[in-house]
């Protein structure tokens, strides 16, 4: 035991529990419960050790073990790889796939999570060793905001507005509203479609969002988390009831055709809300220079 | 090249619509249309997707 012990205990069981903290398994179901978990809870201590070694090293001067940290960076750019390669075995059999997108975006939260960890063990032995166990538990809870602050995205309800649309066909055409969706030529199928699809048109609120949701893996995420929530009127080799989302090249509208098990509209609206706004799929247009250089001039 | 989209087989009721390439099945009437094509896309996984009343392909995607 030596004047730093306590210290680097309490770092690491921060960052440990706020790797905890963030870990949360939805209905989702990822990370997948136990092992999975186990994974990732350790791998969030391994961090924080991390994080709570640098600061007791550089006041020992011993500089050069701050280096250590580079193998931590190493390190979780390995875990990003090992939850790529994981999803996307799996994602090829899944009724309704993620999505390469939506893979991505989990893989990317789940190494920057890391780092948050690898930073709140840092400075809450930092906290400790200057101002003590009381101060350290503070800085904890500030760490502990901040990363819930960091880690919550936005979600599809504060970019687009939900609207409930029945499905009709126009002859073999399936169309939700004035969108094309799809033909069906069987009048079976067009009656199991219109039995149990359901339609819902998504208008987005700005130019922005228009960009956004037009990305493939974001509408691919849409369809993968209502299947997930509210199950999937489909089978393997029946590619006619795949749920699809369609494009109005007018105003960027979505088409949202979707064959849910629970055909509850309010609980498809909610689900549609919280789909995670993917990190890769952002765009924004309205902040180029160009772009606002011209609608200035049109304005002056 | 990789051809993602394959029509794998025309049905329909009017022999003088179709020629070509994939296997055509000729049938009597609506009803051995709706039927031949409804087994069809069962056994080949692929969509049945209607062009006329007459006419039906069954595409794989």
């Amino acid at each position: 035991m030596n004047e730093y012990t306590t210290a680097i205990v309490f770092g690491a069981v921060f960052g440990t529990l706020v790797r905890i903290m963030m870990l949360r398994t939805d209905y989702r179901q990822y990370p997948t419960y136990l092992h999975g978990k186990i994974i990732h809870i350790s791998l969030g201590f391994i961090a924080a050790s991390l994080g709570a070694l640098a600061i007791p090293a550089i006041l020992e001067e011993q500089y050069t073990a701050v280096t250590l940290l580079t193998v931590a960076a190493t390190q979780f750019r390995d875990v990003r790889n090992m939850e790529r390669n994981t999803l996307n075995e799996v994602d090829q059999y899944e009724l309704v796939s993620r999505g390469k997108t939506y893979i991505e975006g989990i893989a990317i939260s789940f190494e920057s999570r890391n780092y948050l960890v690898i930073a709140t063990s840092f400075i809450t032995t930092l906290v400790y060793i200057i101002g003590g166990p009381v101060y350290s538990i503070v800085s904890f809870v500030i760490c502990l905001i901040l990363a819930k602050i960091l880690m919550s995205g936005s979600t599809l309800k504060d970019i687009v507005d939900i609207e409930y649309h029945p499905l009709r066909f126009d002859g073999a055409g399936l169309y939700v509203d004035n969108i094309y969706i799809m033909n069906i030529g069987l009048k079976e199928r067009q009656e199991e479609i219109l039995k149990y699809g359901m339609g819902f048109i998504l208008t987005p609120k700005d130019m922005n969002i228009v960009t956004t949701i037009a990305n493939l893996g974001q509408r691919q995420a849409i369809l993968h988390d209502i299947s997930v929530a509210l199950g999937v009127f489909r089978d393997s080799g029946t590619p006619a009831l795949t749920p699809l989302i369609k494009r109005d090249l007018d105003d960027g509208r979505l088409g949202v055709f979707i064959l849910p098990q629970v055909r509850d509209v309010d609980k498809a609206k909610e689900i549609i809300g919280a789909v995670p706004v993917l990190e890769s799929a952002i765009r924004m247009p309205l902040k180029s220079k160009k772009h606002n250089k011209e609608v200035n001039s049109d304005e002056y | 090249m990789n051809i993602e989209k394959a029509i794998l087989a025309i049905i329909t009721t009017k022999k003088e619509l179709v020629a070509g390439g994939a296997p055509i099945f000729i049938c009597n009437n609506k009803n051995d249309l709706e039927r031949i094509a409804a087994n069809l896309e069962a056994i080949t996984d692929g969509i049945a997707h209607a062009l006329g009343e007459e006419l039906y392909i069954i595409v794989k995607h």
